[in-house]
C-alpha cells in the first residue's frame, strides 16, 4: 500500500479549495444578501493564502507524484495572482452592490478562479497544466458572462469559452504529440529526455502547446478575442481577466519553456520572438482609435504581453527576472487603472468613453492624477515604475544580442505613448461636458491610492522587487 | 466455442443496430436502436475482459447520453423528413469521401507495426487480469498516483455546476412551488372555515 503524498506544499490551494467549498455552501444557506460578506471573506481567504504560501515552500518541493512542484518560481508567481484577485474582488464588490448584481457565487468562482491559478503555477505535468488551466478558463467563462441580462456580456463569454475551448483544444494536441513522441507527462522527465535534442514530432506539439497558452496570454496572432471580452464583459471582471488570469498563464508558459524545453530554446525563441514582435506591433497601433477605454486597455494589455515576451524569447535567467519584474509592476498598473475606470459614473452609470474624461482633472483631481500617473507609467516614463519594467526586459535581449528586438520595442512603446497621453490631454485640458460623479467609493479610491504610491515610488526602492523575481528566475534554473 | 458464439451474437446485433440507427425512419427508434448497439458493445468488453469499460458504458452512455437524446429528439421539433431531401444527391460525393477514408485506413494499418524498442518504454504495464481485475487497477492508479489529478477534475467539475446554475436560473415571480414545509404545517384553522348556508341561499 502507498503513503499518503506530502500535503504540505499544497497547503495555500488546499485551504483555498476548502474556504471556496465552505463559502459556497455558506451562500446557499444564507441566499442572496450575503454577496458582501461572502466577498469579504473570500479576501480574507486570498490573503491567509497568501500568507501560507512563503510558508510552504522550502527549496523545491516536488508532491503528488511528482506532479506539483512548489519553488521559489511559483511562491513570487503565486503572491502576484493572489495580489491581483484580491484587488480585483475589493473592486468588485463595491460594483457588485451598486448594479444590484449582488449573487454569493461571484466571490465563489473568483476564488476558484485563483485557485486554478495557483495550480497553473505549480504544474510539474502536462495533464496538471491543463486540468489548472482548464479550472481557471471555465471560472472565467461564467464570470465573463456573469451580467446574464446584458447582450454585450453574454456575448463576451460566449466568444471568450468558444475561443479558449479551441485553444485549449490546440494545447490538448500539442500535449499529445509530446506524449507520443516522448512517452511521459512528466515535465522533469521530458527535461531528461530531451537533453540530447527532440524528434520533430516533439517540436510541432511544443508549437502547439506554446499557441495554446499564447491565446490565454492574448499574444499576436491570438488575440481577436481580448478586445471584445474586454468591452463586453463587466468591468471589474475585465480588470479581473486583465490582471491574474495573464500572469498564471504566463507563469505557466515560462515554467514549460525554460524547465522541460528548456534544451529546445532554439527551436521555440524564434516564434516567441515573432509573436513578441507582432504583440507590439499591433498593441501600440490597434489603440490609436479606440473610444472604448477598455477597449483601450485591451491593446493595450496586448502590447505589454509583447514587451514581456521579449524577456522569454531570451530564455537565459536575467531575461527571466526581467518578465517577472514586468508582470509585478503591470499588474500595479492595470489593478490602479481598472480601480479609476470603475469611478468614471454619471448618474450610477458606468461610462466607458474615453471623451467621458474630458475635465477629470477639474471635477476629480485626485483619481485624474492617479490615472496620468498609471499612464505615464504604462507609456514608460522614466522616473515610474513602467519604465523599469521596460528597462530590465530590454537590457536582458540586449546582453544576449537581442538588439533589434528592444528597439523594435523602444519605438513602439514611443508610438503607444500617444494614446497614453492622449487620455492625459483629455483629462487635463478638454472641458468637461457632462460631469462625473463624485463619492464612489472609498475602497476604489483606496485602491487607486496604494498603486499609485506603489507605481510612483518604486524607485525609492525597487531592490525589493528586483531581488526577490532574481531569486524566483534562479529557482527556474535550478541555481 | 461458446466466447465465440456469444461475441458472433454481440458483434451481429451491434452491427445490424447501427444500421438501424442511421437508417430508422422515426428519430425516437434510432436512439433506442443506438442503446441497443451500447449495450451489446458492452458485452463485447465484458468478453475483452474488460469488466470496468462495460460498466461505465452502460452506466455513462445508457444511463445519461442516450437518455438525454432521446430527450432532445422528443423535445426539438425537427422535420426529419425534410432533413432526408437530397440524401441521394449527396451520396456519391460522400460515398466517394468515405471509400477514399476507407482506403486510407487500409493503408495506414496495412503497414502498422510497433517499433521495436516501444514495448520497452511503456512505463507501467497493464497488471495481468488474472491477478487484478482491472477495475481494482484503475482504482489504485485514480487513488494513488493520479489522486491530485482526480480531486482537480471533481473541482473543475464543481466549477460547470456552479457555472450553469448561476448563468440559467431565473427565480421567476408568479411560479407556485411547492413548499412540503408548509404544507406541512398547515393548521386546521388556516385551511378550513365553517359558514353557515342559509338553504336555498347559496353562498
Amino acid at each position: 500500500m502507498s503513503e499518503l503524498p506530502n500535503f504540505a506544499p499544497a497547503l495555500p490551494e488546499i485551504f483555498i479549495a476548502l474556504s471556496a467549498v465552505a463559502l459556497l455552501l455558506l451562500g446557499v444557506f444564507r441566499k442572496d444578501d450575503s454577496t458582501q460578506g461572502i466577498s469579504a471573506l473570500a479576501i480574507v481567504a486570498m490573503v491567509l493564502a497568501g500568507l501560507l504560501v512563503p510558508a510552504a515552500s522550502g527549496g523545491r518541493t516536488l508532491t503528488f507524484s511528482g506532479m506539483f512542484v512548489v519553488d521559489g518560481f511559483s511562491v513570487f508567481a503565486k503572491l502576484l495572482v493572489l495580489l491581483a484577485s484580491g484587488f480585483t474582488l475589493a473592486m468588485a464588490v463595491n460594483w457588485l452592490g451598486r448594479e444590484k448584481l449582488g449573487r454569493f457565487e461571484f466571490p465563489v468562482l473568483v476564488l476558484i478562479a485563483t485557485l486554478g491559478m495557483m495550480l497553473m503555477i505549480s504544474a510539474n505535468n502536462l495533464i496538471a497544466l491543463y486540468l489548472g488551466l482548464e479550472l481557471q478558463s471555465l471560472a472565467l467563462y461564467v464570470l465573463a458572462a456573469y451580467q446574464r441580462d446584458s447582450g454585450r456580456a453574454t456575448e463576451a463569454g460566449l466568444k471568450y469559452f468558444v475561443l479558449g475551448s479551441l485553444a485549449s483544444g490546440m494545447l490538448l494536441y500539442g500535449a499529445t504529440l509530446i506524449y507520443g513522441f516522448a512517452g511521459s507527462t512528466s515535465f522533469d522527465a521530458l527535461a531528461h529526455s530531451f537533453q540530447h535534442g527532440a524528434p520533430v514530432g516533439v517540436i510541432v506539439g511544443v508549437v502547439f502547446v506554446l499557441t495554446g497558452l499564447a491565446f490565454k496570454i492574448s499574444a499576436v496572432p491570438f488575440h481577436m478575442w481580448t478586445p471584445d471580452v474586454y468591452e463586453g464583459a463587466p468591468t471589474p471582471v475585465t480588470a479581473f481577466f486583465a490582471a491574474g488570469p495573464k500572469i498564471a498563464a504566463f507563469a505557466l508558459l515560462i515554467r514549460i519553456m525554460v524547465g522541460p524545453f528548456g534544451e529546445l530554446t532554439h527551436q521555440w525563441s524564434q516564434v516567441v520572438v515573432f509573436i513578441s514582435v507582432a504583440s507590439m506591433f499591433l498593441g501600440a497601433f490597434g489603440a490609436i482609435a479606440q473610444t472604448n477605454i477598455k477597449r483601450l486597455m485591451a491593446y493595450s494589455s496586448i502590447g505589454h504581453v509583447g514587451y514581456a515576451l521579449i524577456g522569454l524569447a531570451v530564455g537565459d535567467q536575467v531575461g527571466i527576472r526581467g518578465v517577472l519584474i514586468y508582470l509585478a509592476i503591470y499588474l500595479f498598473m492595470n489593478v490602479g487603472t481598472f480601480a479609476v475606470i470603475l469611478m468614471m459614473r454619471q448618474k450610477g452609470r458606468l461610462m466607458e468613453g474615453i471623451d467621458d474624461l474630458a475635465g477629470f482633472s477639474k471635477t476629480h483631481p485626485m483619481p485624474a492624477l492617479a490615472l496620468a500617473v498609471f499612464m505615464l507609467s504604462m507609456a514608460g516614463v522614466p522616473p515610474l515604475a513602467g519604465f523599469f519594467g521596460k528597462f530590465y526586459v530590454f537590457m536582458a535581449a540586449v546582453d544576449k544580442g537581442y538588439v533589434t528586438l528592444a528597439i523594435i520595442g523602444v519605438l513602439t512603446s514611443v508610438v503607444s505613448a500617444f494614446y497614453y497621453l492622449r487620455i492625459i490631454k483629455i483629462m487635463y485640458f478638454d472641458e468637461p461636458v457632462e460631469v462625473l460623479d463624485h463619492g464612489t467609493g472609498k475602497g476604489l479610491g483606496l485602491i487607486t491610492a496604494v498603486n499609485a504610491i506603489l507605481v510612483a515610488g518604486f524607485i525609492l526602492a525597487p531592490s525589493f522587487l528586483t531581488s526577490s523575481a532574481g531569486t524566483a528566475a534562479q529557482a527556474l534554473f535550478g541555481g | 466455442m461458446i466466447q465465440a458464439l456469444v461475441f458472433y451474437l454481440f458483434a451481429a446485433v451491434a452491427v445490424a443496430s447501427g444500421v438501424m440507427v442511421i437508417s430508422a425512419r422515426n428519430p425516437v427508434h434510432a436512439v433506442l436502436f443506438l442503446i441497443l448497439t451500447f449495450f451489446n458493445a458492452a458485452g463485447l468488453f465484458l468478453l475483452a475482459g474488460a469488466e470496468f469499460l462495460a460498466m461505465v458504458l452502460v452506466v455513462v452512455y445508457v444511463g445519461a447520453v442516450a437518455v438525454l437524446f432521446l430527450f432532445v429528439v422528443m423535445l426539438l421539433d425537427i422535420n426529419y423528413l425534410r432533413l432526408r431531401e437530397g440524401f441521394l444527391q449527396y451520396l456519391p460525393t460522400g460515398g466517394l469521401i468515405g471509400l477514399i477514408l476507407l482506403a486510407e485506413l487500409v493503408l495506414v494499418f496495412g503497414g502498422w507495426s510497433f517499433a521495436p524498442e516501444a514495448p520497452l518504454s511503456v512505463g507501467s504495464r497493464t497488471p495481468d487480469p488474472s491477478v487484478m481485475t482491472n477495475t481494482e487497477a484503475l482504482g489504485r492508479l485514480l487513488y494513488t498516483d493520479y489522486f491530485y489529478l482526480f480531486q482537480v477534475a471533481g473541482l473543475v467539475l464543481l466549477v460547470a455546476m456552479i457555472g450553469t446554475i448561476l448563468l440559467t436560473l431565473r427565480t421567476r415571480a408568479g411560479v407556485r412551488k411547492q413548499n412540503i414545509a408548509a404544507q406541512v404545517a398547515r393548521t386546521k384553522a388556516q385551511s378550513v372555515e365553517i359558514r353557515k348556508v342559509p338553504s336555498g341561499g347559496g353562498i
